[in-house]
């Protein structure tokens, strides 16, 4: 019941969050067509503006945009302009989701062990060297580790590809890039939670019981230390799935994450308002899967 | 023996005392800071000035190298950092005004305003900060531009961008730490020792600053020292896409993404793109040790040791 009420509020959630959009990248100062043929004449560019209906009230252009929506059409590029939004998106998609899956599967393969692992030697060396790492994870960005991989595996060593999107071995460095924070990330996150969970009534029952320590961590403690990792997937899957400007520009891989910085920055309107739609309703449906799994991991949980 | 008696906070204090990994952080931070305010003033060369000695590796005379314009690369990236630490302690302190106001508010209102202001933190949520950001900055420079027009002094006008940068990050930063404190307050507003106070008549305004806030303080303390790292990330991002801090003035990010540029086969100046990132992660690192030292301090629930 509960979750059907927040699918029905869904739409209206989305309604919002494009207007909010809308009206937020128009109200920045400068134009689309601002770099293009520097001394343009007014007239050219009042033209234009009436071409893509810019010259209109921004409430009536939003209406238009609803009505296009209704039809599957979220209007044409401003900067690709034989292009439609949805085309360009359709066409860097599969990409970046391929990445972005990959992406996931490393943060949480590696992630997940790691910090299990951690715990189970909790106050001692191994787990100070692993949480040592994954600290280290956390704290350097993307666009530090892209260029090192680079720099070693591929300039030097000549392992993978430097770049591009091509075969399996182009796929090695922009995963590892995007997934290392994550899994940092989550390994941080599933200690955490094994600690915390371990401190419970229920962890001293089971030893109790004359488990094993493994049993107890694998079978008792991990189903409820997991949790944490479980909230943090939904919105990490929508990030990584939107694609990622550093290691997209940096690979020169033809996804769609570079588009949300650089619509933005030329003031493509309907580009970033379609990408904006596109993560909003990412992240809340994923949102809405997790807490679904919550309640299947742990059935405790009620919501009103 | 006299049983010794400890309030919460000091007992937090106790803990945060003797763990080793929140000291290690909380004295390189303090290291940081001394060296960013100090080193500038007495390292011989300065981070602007322009010299025939391009690409020189790290020497004696120059200890990190010189970068694509013979500029003493020490210099800019011990400025470098005082920007970017800078840039993390006033955003931060930006998300903390606005997530705790909001928060606690929402909190202490409760019903219908609670549930309209979560909304709002919930659709913010959901909007790509980026967006917000580059929208932000852009509308912050035109204003700036319009300003020294009018005859605004150049320093003034890089004093407002640099102000419109804090004031930028900060406002995309709040949400997490409205969402706690609101869920903190609303667990206190219904505990006994309020409602003794409003029975005694006082002022809303008294119970939320003198009974509510101070009981929120560790867990905001907690996560503020965790967001300083995050704002000095985003700023290093935006730095890299060059939105951030503009040339000549560099921070620790546009340094980076200036070594990156210099990345290819068949020469390798490793310093340029080495030294800012190696000072970036070092600091992160250490406000990050910071941050889980008053987590483990302050936080009764998380795990001990470690």
């Amino acid at each position: 019941m509960y979750f059907l009420k927040r699918l029905a509020f869904l739409p209206g959630l989305m309604l919002l969050i494009s207007f909010l959009a809308f009206v937020l990248v128009r109200w920045a100062p400068g134009g689309p067509f601002d770099r293009e043929r520097k001394p343009a004449s007014p007239e050219i560019e009042r033209a234009l503006q009436a071409r893509y209906h810019l010259d209109e009230p921004v409430v009536k252009q939003y209406v238009r945009f609803l009505r296009g929506l209704v039809r599957g059409d979220f209007g044409a590029s401003l900067k690709y302009r034989n292009h439609t939004v949805a085309d360009i998106i359709a066409q860097g998609l599969p990409v970046s989701l391929t990445l972005g899956l990959l992406a996931f599967g490393f943060a949480l393969g590696v992630g997940v062990p790691a910090g299990f692992y951690s715990a189970m030697w909790r106050g001692k060396w191994r787990d100070y060297g692993i949480s040592l790492l994954t600290l280290l994870a956390v704290c350097v960005p993307g666009f530090v580790v892209g260029p090192i991989l680079v720099m070693v595996l591929a300039v030097r060593w000549g392992v993978f590809p430097p770049a591009l999107w091509e075969t399996p071995r182009h796929v090695v460095l922009p995963t590892l890039s995007l997934g290392l924070y994550f899994a940092g990330k989550v390994a941080r996150l599933l200690r955490e939670g094994m600690g915390q969970t371990m401190q419970m009534e229920f962890i001293n029952t089971a030893r109790a019981k004359g488990l094993s320590e493994t049993a107890v961590l694998l079978k008792h403690a991990l189903r409820l230390a997991i949790l944490p990792v479980v909230s943090y997937a939904g919105p990490m899957l929508a990030d990584l799935l939107t694609g990622s400007f550093v290691v997209e520009n940096l690979f020169q891989i033809p996804g769609i994450g570079v588009f949300l910085v650089n619509s933005s920055l030329s003031r493509d309107y309907p580009m970033v308002v379609g990408l904006v739609l596109l993560y909003a309703l990412l992240l809340l449906v994923l949102n809405l899967v997790v807490d679904l799994g919550y309640r299947l991991l742990d059935p405790r949980v009620r919501y009103e | 023996m006299k049983p010794e008696h400890l309030t919460p906070d000091q007992q937090a204090w106790r803990r945060f005392r003797s763990h080793r990994g929140a000291l290690v952080g909380a004295w390189f931070v303090a290291f940081f800071m001394l060296v960013t305010l100090v080193g500038p003033a007495v390292w011989p060369y300065r981070p602007d000035a322009i010299s025939d000695l391009q690409f020189d590796a790290p020497t004696l005379r120059h200890w990190f190298g010189t970068d694509v314009h013979g500029r003493d690369l020490l210099a800019r990236v011990l400025h470098g950092a005082r920007i970017s630490l800078g840039v993390g302690a006033l955003g931060a302190g930006v998300s903390l005004v606005i997530g705790v106001l909001w928060g606690a508010l929402a909190g202490y209102v409760g019903g219908r305003a609670d549930s309209l202001m979560m909304r709002v933190v919930d659709i913010l949520y959901a909007l790509p900060s980026i967006v917000f950001v580059i929208v932000l900055l852009t509308a912050l420079n035109g204003l700036v531009e319009r300003g020294e027009a009018r005859g605004l002094s150049g320093d003034t006008a890089k004093t407002l961008q640099w102000l419109g940068l804090f004031a930028g990050l900060g406002a995309v930063s709040w949400l997490t730490m409205a969402r706690i404190v609101r869920g903190q307050v609303l667990s206190l507003r219904t505990r006994p020792f309020v409602e003794a106070s409003r029975a005694l008549g006082a002022s809303h305004a008294r119970i939320l600053l003198r009974h509510i806030l101070p009981n929120v303080a560790g867990v905001v303390i907690v996560y503020l020292a965790l967001t300083v790292p995050a704002v000095i990330l985003y700023e290093s991002f935006l730095s890299y896409l060059g939105l951030g801090i503009q040339p000549p003035q560099a921070s620790l990010g546009s340094l980076i993404a200036e070594g990156a540029t210099q990345i290819n086969p068949l020469r390798t100046y490793w310093w340029i793109i080495v030294f800012p990132a190696g000072t970036l992660v070092t600091a992160l690192l250490a406000l990050n040790f910071l941050g889980d030292g008053l987590r483990d301090a302050f936080d009764p629930r998380s795990g001990r040791g470690g």
